[in-house]
């Protein structure tokens, strides 16, 4: 464990290497160590979990199991993939919200500059039944704290990033909107990209048109 | 002999229907059948090879017993790897009486357990460093062994883990050969998923390693025994009969079997096959590679045995057919006593089977030559 700016504790638990083992129970195993090695103690204001952007198999959806979540945050962008994980990650917390207390504590856009960003993510996120508590806009300020392996806070804490992260901090302490997801069908996700304009009405006919073909 | 009529038949397996709830009953009913035999295929009469419910006869095994207990598991100067957690291995270890000839420990190995005992660590980062590793230390501690097949426990398939290149650098490193066998229990329904893998695992790794090769010398008496695990010692009492008529057994599949043997088998002129539903695959597979003909054979009991001693007979000369018949002679004066001291306390008896491998259809005959009436029969796979 290595203790870092602000006296954040870091555990990295590493992986295997591309293509061999079984990541997925590499995060049971993972999770199942520090709570064997007591690495919860009674210090710690809040414990974040950052795992793989979506819930592909069982050891994925480990924390969000059992209790070891309470709130779920999940970053998402209004890229369709994107927001067809978090719909999948909503889905997940629905099947162990009723055997644990998890809850989904809201979505953070994570912006990538696509078109009406905020406005899809927001109604993504009232349709899942929670609120988008962020936007964080997209800045380069993060990429130069990322290469000095410093946090956007310790790296220039007068940056506009560090106060949208701040601010961020803040909505997360005083969130109190806990939900079970209602998470959507395939066509209603389809659906909010229509109308945002990212699809255009459904047409079968443009399905496998490249973009020449269809000019 | 008195013999059940069809309707009697029907009304039996209505009974055995009957104390099932509506909805098992409904399942059971597909499978359980009248004999028809003027059916060809078994699917237009009975359903088989479906997942069976827990609680209606279900001792079926998984695929890793169909490769490692019953294919793999008999060649005997071979050393097998459970790969994967402890249990698997230790808990089947020598649990088929498949007999061998050997001193265990130094030249053969069929007793013995050998497991790669998967921790948590190797699910997560691969169990292939640690494959390499133990393909490496078996070679120095059983120096003796021909060769090693890697047999597949369930977490293998979980996590992908490639075997097979393993396999293929530690064969040539230690010049032997390695054979990594894909039969994850989990896969099918059966065993019978198992015995398929492992007769394919036989295709791929071992069979062709002779073809160039003639430095094995040929009679046209060559046969081999195919589909015969040496149960108690049935594959040397299937041995002696055959060489009795002048046949020379050139491999046994894979009862007491070697690994030469195997390579060796595509140099027989006919291959003769005990248990068709484990091992027709290669069987096949040999007809069309090299042209060797297959023939089932059934030594069970006295009837069936004189019946496959002239079939098989047929397929050579007059001089093999004329010892047959001394064969078939010679045992007639050991079996017509047994048979008349038994016979009188079994005549009229009726007879279930409920067995495994080729043994519902072939140990009729020898039921029915001790007077007893076999009314049903059923696999256990």
């Amino acid at each position: 464990m290595s203790v870092g700016y602000g006296g954040i504790k870091c555990v990295e638990s590493g992986g295997p290497e591309p293509g061999v083992g079984c990541a997925g129970r590499g995060v049971i195993t993972a999770i199942n160590f520090l709570e064997e090695e007591g690495a919860y103690d009674e210090d710690l204001d809040f414990v974040f979990y950052d795992v793989l952007g979506d819930v592909v198999c069982g050891g994925f959806a480990m924390p969000i199991r059992e209790n070891k979540a309470q709130e779920i945050y999940i970053v998402v962008s209004g890229e369709m993939m994107a927001m067809y994980a978090a719909n999948n990650i909503s889905k997940g917390i629905v099947k162990y919200a009723n055997s644990g207390g998890v809850r989904l504590a809201g979505l953070i856009c994570n912006s990538r500059n696509t078109a009406r960003e905020d406005e899809l993510i927001e109604e993504l996120a009232r349709q899942l039944g929670t609120q988008m508590i962020h936007f964080v806009p997209r800045d380069n300020e993060v990429q130069r704290a990322e290469i000095r392996r410093m946090t956007v806070i310790e790296y220039n804490p007068k940056a506009k990033q560090a106060d949208e992260y701040r601010s961020l901090a803040r909505k997360v302490i005083e969130n109190k909107n806990f939900v079970i997801p209602t998470p959507l069908t395939m066509d209603e996700l389809e659906k909010v990209m229509m109308k945002f304009g990212i699809l255009d009405e459904e047409d079968e006919s443009i399905v496998g048109k490249t973009a020449e073909e269809l000019a | 002999m008195a013999t059940m009529n069809r309707e009697e038949t029907e009304a039996l397996i209505q009974e055995v229907l009957e104390i099932y709830p509506e909805k098992a009953k409904k399942d059971r009913a597909k499978h359980l059948a009248a004999n028809d035999t003027s059916l060809e295929k078994s699917n237009k009469c009975i359903t088989s090879n479906k997942k069976s419910l827990p609680g209606v006869m279900t001792i079926r095994g998984c695929a890793y017993a169909g490769s490692k207990g019953v294919v793999w598991g008999p060649i005997k100067d071979m050393i097998h790897i459970s790969h994967g957690p402890v249990g698997c291995g230790q808990y089947s270890r020598a649990g088929r009486r498949n007999y061998y000839v050997g001193t265990t420990g130094i030249n053969t190995y069929g007793t013995m357990n050998f497991t790669s005992d998967f921790q948590e660590k190797d699910i997560v980062f691969g169990g292939d460093k640690k494959l390499a590793k133990i393909l490496l230390e078996i070679d120095q501690l059983f120096p003796l062994n021909k060769g090693i097949t890697v047999q597949s426990e369930c977490p293998i398939g979980l996590i992908g883990d490639d075997i097979e290149a393993v396999s293929k650098k530690a064969a040539k490193e230690l010049n032997k050969t390695i054979v990594p066998v894909r039969c994850e229990g989990f896969r099918e329904v059966s065993q019978s998923l198992g015995h398929h893998i492992a007769n394919d695992a036989v295709r791929d790794w071992v069979l062709g390693r002779r073809d160039e090769n003639n430095s094995f010398e040929s009679t046209p008496y060559d046969v081999s025994i195919i589909g015969d695990y040496n149960i108690g010692g049935d594959a040397w009492a299937s041995r002696t009969l055959l060489e009795e008529m002048g046949l020379r057994v050139i491999a046994q599949w894979s009862g007491d079997g070697t690994l030469a043997e195997m390579e060796n088998t595509p140099k027989a002129k006919l291959n003769l096959l005990h248990c068709y539903r484990s091992m027709n695959y290669i069987s096949r597979h040999m007809e069309e590679k090299y042209g060797i003909p297959w023939m089932e054979y059934n030594f069970f009991g006295p009837t069936k045995i004189e019946e496959s001693l002239r079939k098989i007979a047929a397929f050579f000369d007059g001089n093999i057919q004329a010892k047959a018949e001394q064969v078939i002679k010679k045992y007639r004066a050991e079996i017509d006593p047994i048979i008349a001291k038994y016979k009188p306390r079994l005549q009229g008896k009726r007879v279930m089977l409920y067995v495994g491998g080729l043994r519902p259809r072939h140990t009729i005959g020898a039921y029915e030559d001790l007077g007893m009436e076999v009314i049903g029969a059923g696999y256990e796979f």
